[in-house]
């Protein structure tokens, strides 16, 4: 019984991440500037660690906790760069 | 899902409840994302997901842990903290950025830059007035 709401809610959890990322997609492919374009990813890259969080709970693996922090990394470095480049157009100067 | 068989009542009803409220969250910060009309308005809604939502997931997800393995499980802080730590940057460098180019290609959304100081810092070109 116990298991069966878990199953459920996690199942309802990953079904609104996945129709999140979907608005950040939207706006990604939309977005009238690139700086809403680096937002989205940014906030795309939040969500699939928090989609990869939740198959974690429902795998009840504890690998996929690398995954997520590894994920959380790199969406931070890759947003700064991306920030960096949109402000002075060049990365590493 | 056979590992969480004998998981107890409790727990199962705290992670989905918790589980549900982050997932939550972060839908309503993606359609902030779409309603909100300037960049600056939007640049808030992410923060939703990345501060209570990624809190309760990580929330549920020490507590689906620990009850499991029947010892305390602490290390999915570790994410929370680093997610907490860096969206602010993340965000601030973006929107000092579209501030800058707002400036830079002169349209009248933002508001101008203030008069440089007479003693004046560096100059570092990206629109902070030095207070």
């Amino acid at each position: 019984m116990s298991a069966d709401i878990l199953l459920w809610s996690v199942t309802a959890a990953q079904a609104m991440l996945v129709v999140a990322m979907g608005c950040y997609a939207y706006r990604l492919i939309r977005g009238p500037r690139a700086q809403d374009r680096v937002l989205s990813l940014d906030a795309m890259y939040v969500c699939a660690m928090l989609l990869v969080l939740t198959m974690g709970i429902r795998t009840g693996s504890a690998i996929y906790f690398e995954a997520a922090l590894i994920i959380g990394l790199l969406g931070f470095v890759s947003s700064v760069a991306l920030a960096k480049f949109l402000m002075r157009g060049e990365v590493i100067e | 899902m056979t590992h969480a068989a004998e998981l107890p009542a409790w727990a199962a009803l705290l992670t989905s409840a918790l589980v549900l409220v982050g997932a939550g969250l972060a839908l309503v910060g993606a359609i902030g994302t779409l309603l909100f009309r300037s960049f600056f308005e939007r640049v808030h809604a992410p923060t939703l997901g990345t501060s209570w939502g990624t809190g309760a997931i990580v929330l549920a997800s020490m507590v689906f842990f620990s009850v499991l393995g029947s010892r305390l499980v602490v290390h999915e802080i570790l994410i929370g903290v680093f997610i907490t730590v860096t969206t602010p940057v993340t965000l601030m460098l973006l929107a000092r950025a579209t501030l800058y180019r707002d400036r830079a290609e002169g349209s009248g959304s933002v508001p101008a830059r203030p008069a440089q100081r007479a003693g004046g810092g560096r100059d570092d070109g990206n629109g902070e007035d030095g207070r």
